[in-house]
């Protein structure tokens, strides 16, 4: 593994927003190390032996906590998974409540999903413990950007210059607006796509270009990141069915046949195939989809071990 | 029992009067305004102090009765006397409502038995604020309501905002309007803007609030009644009250102390104490209020004090009750941001706090004209404090907690009686109110 040089400055990981680019390249630097420890028959390091990281998940999560877990253990750390359903939330306890008994049990480290904005941030002021952000509503989901870009810089080599188009319910996703701070710090493209209803109030802010069609943003992408439509969503004010959502903004291989030679396909899951995304195209030659996943854990490790190992030692 | 307040700053801007000045008052009520006046009681030395009317809350949520555990009469009323207001009107959304002349006459009862300054109820529109049907607004008023309002919610049924129009203008009140359009505001949290889309949190559109302001102005143009709009906070709304003034409308409005101070942009805080509704607007927006200020088109600034217990407000930021406390910041946040800043001059401020409000809903006070009740407030402009979370109020739950700010209340007299004191080593102690002359 490479001797680190560097450090984070925070105790947290609560977006990217923070974030320095020299702290993104030193996380995907370190993810790279861990990659490797997960293609080991011993798939298991000793760096945050004895520390205790607890997943507190107030929304339902399989594969952003599953990942997490495995993460943890490969870092031969405790841990310990809360949930929402069946625990002391549903009781009526806040969440300070509910975190500070946590803590009174002295964990490292806290991984914590939860449906509104903010919340890892009310975690993180008031507990010594480090907070890691898996998804705050529509917020930050940091490690999902980190691992995004992880596996841009695999398949394209670097991420100064690539175009990214986004795709999608663009209002609702966390996703994106880690993956906009994250880019655009990195130097790359960034256009965010869909129907205006879908698409938030002066993002343009952000640094990204703002499209209406599909087509025009596949026109010269290098990447293309589709977004899961929640279903639920359907038949009210923002689009009137999932039907005519595929046929405007549904990414198949027909639209994709005019896109960039080499195009990667990206979905941080999970899919709705038929819905923003054809069979073919996820399960085809250009989706890197499951990459994600795998390099979801060597990212996260290297979060884990940068704000646990590392800072502690 | 008399009191003669020396060598002061005076001014009154509902008699553009601004000069050195003693006032004297006699049996509750100002006898004299002018040099040199001969003492026959007590005495204060006002000497580098300004002298003014007391302030006129027009919009002030004492939460009693019902919601005793964030606010009651006695505990909002003496942060109003802490924060130079002599007098508060006091919204209907306790619980239950101010409906019915019973919660009237229990809310007029407990201020004249606990009150430190004086209470004006505001009655519903409708009954429960449902929204649905007329509230007896002429009982309402007989009891002594100075005001018709279903604040907290708008009034979404236009037929029942242009019938409680026709009917107020009967009695002659104005129909306080909490301007929100309930779809376009649907789950919003905050203003939506550049800061909701970067924070990822839902939106309260300014349209919501202006296309509800250009519906009810016209419906007040068409009844010929009086249309107060509570809160405003957009640049939409505020040019849609001056083209509306300018037609001719019976129109007056207020401003809250936080949307002239504060931003949208606070927001990455995430602190609860910076969610409220109106919600913190962008620069532009405040920008225009700031300017509407300026050039009069403002009434009155108002405080919408909306207390809220710590236990409610330390909970995640979406689940968090709108509203702030601002009785006790009022003055020195605006004399901060408005008069140090240049914006306008202090007679303007104090007109915007006393006989504007006054004037807005045809109140007593708001002047130290000679036959007037003897409501003062004494101000020290160069005094610099910060503001802490210890309030006279029962609720802390303030967004400008932390700030120093220079310019505070230092004295209220209500009604010849001196409520609020800070000129002695030690404020006047919290728990023991004085009895308030009548």
């Amino acid at each position: 593994m490479r001797t680190q040089t560097s450090a984070l400055r925070s105790k947290d990981l609560l977006g990217i927003e923070p974030l320095t680019p020299e702290e993104i390249t030193l996380i995907l630097d370190t993810a790279e190390g861990f990659k490797e420890v997960s293609e080991r028959p011993v798939k298991k390091v000793p760096a945050l032996r004895g520390q205790l990281v607890i997943n507190l998940f107030m929304e339902a999560s399989t594969r952003t906590r599953v990942s997490f877990e495995i993460a943890e253990k490969r870092l031969s750390a405790d841990t310990l998974n809360f949930t929402a359903s069946g625990s002391s939330v549903e009781k009526g306890e806040t969440l300070i409540d509910t975190a500070e008994n946590l803590m009174a049990m002295a964990p490292d480290m806290i991984v914590i999903r939860h449906k509104y904005p903010g919340a890892p941030k009310m975690l993180a002021d008031r507990l010594p413990a480090s907070i890691i952000n898996a998804g705050d509503g529509a917020h930050e989901h940091p490690t999902q950007a980190l691992l995004d870009a992880f596996t841009i810089r695999e398949r394209l080599g670097r991420l100064h210059g690539v175009n990214v188009s986004i795709i999608g319910d663009i209002a609702h996703s966390r996703v994106v607006r880690s993956n906009i701070h994250l880019l655009t710090k990195m130097k790359a493209n960034v256009t965010v796509a869909g129907p205006p209803t879908l698409i938030p109030v002066e993002i343009e802010k952000l640094g990204v270009r703002v499209l209406h069609s599909i087509d025009e943003a596949i026109d010269g992408a290098d990447v293309i990141m589709m977004l899961r439509i929640q279903l639920e969503r359907q038949g009210k004010l923002r689009f009137p069915s999932l039907r005519e959502y595929y046929n405007t903004f549904g990414l198949t291989p027909q639209r994709l046949r005019r896109a960039k030679e080499g195009v990667i396909v990206m979905h941080p899951g999970p899919m709705n195939r038929g819905v923003e995304i054809a069979s073919d195209v996820a399960d085809g030659p250009w989706s890197v989809i499951l990459d994600q996943v795998t390099n979801g854990v060597a990212v996260r490790m290297a979060v884990l071990y940068l704000l646990g190992g590392a800072h502690r030692e | 029992m008399n009191l003669l307040i020396q060598n002061a700053r005076v001014i009154d801007p509902s008699r553009d009067f601004d000069a050195k000045a003693d006032v004297l008052i006699e049996n509750g009520v100002i006898a004299e305004v002018g040099k040199k006046l001969r003492a026959i009681g007590d005495v204060i030395d006002a000497n580098g102090l300004v002298v003014v009317p007391g302030f006129i809350d027009l919009h002030t949520h004492l939460r009693e009765p019902g919601q005793e555990h964030k606010e009651t009469i006695a505990t909002g009323t003496r942060a109003a006397v802490a924060g130079g207001y002599t007098a508060v009107c006091a919204m209907a959304n306790t619980i239950p409502p101010n409906d019915e002349r019973a919660v009237t006459e229990m809310i007029i009862a407990e201020a004249a038995r606990n009150g430190a300054c004086r209470v004006y109820p505001i009655g519903a529109v409708s009954r429960g604020l449902k929204g649905e049907e007329l509230a007896e607004i002429a009982d309402l008023r007989a009891a002594g309501c100075v005001a018709i309002s279903d604040d907290g919610k708008p009034v979404a049924n236009a037929q029942l905002m242009r019938r409680a129009l026709e009917y107020a203008a009967m009695l002659r009140i104005p129909v306080v309007a909490h301007e929100e359009d309930p779809n376009l505001s649907e789950d919003g949290v905050m203003h939506e803007g550049f800061h909701s889309t970067l924070l990822g949190m839902v939106g309260i559109p300014a349209t919501s609030e202006e296309t509800m302001v250009a519906r009810d102005v016209l419906l007040a143009q068409k009844t010929h009644s009086h249309l107060h709009v509570a809160h405003l906070s957009t640049a939409g709304a505020v040019e849609a009250v001056r083209r509306a003034r300018r037609a001719g409308v019976n129109v007056t409005c207020e401003v809250t102390p936080h949307h002239v101070a504060l931003t949208d942009e606070t927001l990455q805080s995430f602190s609860t104490n910076l969610k409220m509704n109106p919600p913190l607007r962008s620069q532009e927006h405040r920008d225009a209020v700031i300017e509407a200020i300026a050039d009069g088109t403002i009434d009155a600034i108002a405080t919408d004090h909306a207390p809220h217990h710590f236990d409610e407000k330390n909970i995640e930021f979406d689940l968090a009750p709108f509203g702030v406390i601002g009785l006790e910041t009022a003055f020195s946040v605006c004399y901060d941001r408005l008069v140090r800043r240049r914006v306008i001059d202090l007679p303007r401020l104090i007109e915007l706090m006393s006989s504007g409000p006054a004037r807005a809903f045809n109140l007593p006070g708001g002047t130290l004209r000679p036959g007037s009740p003897a409501d003062v407030t004494l101000l020290n402009l160069d005094e610099r404090f910060q503001v802490t979370n210890t309030f006279q109020s029962k609720a802390s739950n303030s967004p400008f907690i932390g700030e120093t700010l220079q310019g505070r209340v230092v004295a209220t007299i209500v009604g010849g009686v001196l409520q609020y004191d800070l000129r002695e080593p030690a404020p006047l102690p919290a728990s023991r109110p004085r009895k308030k002359k009548r």
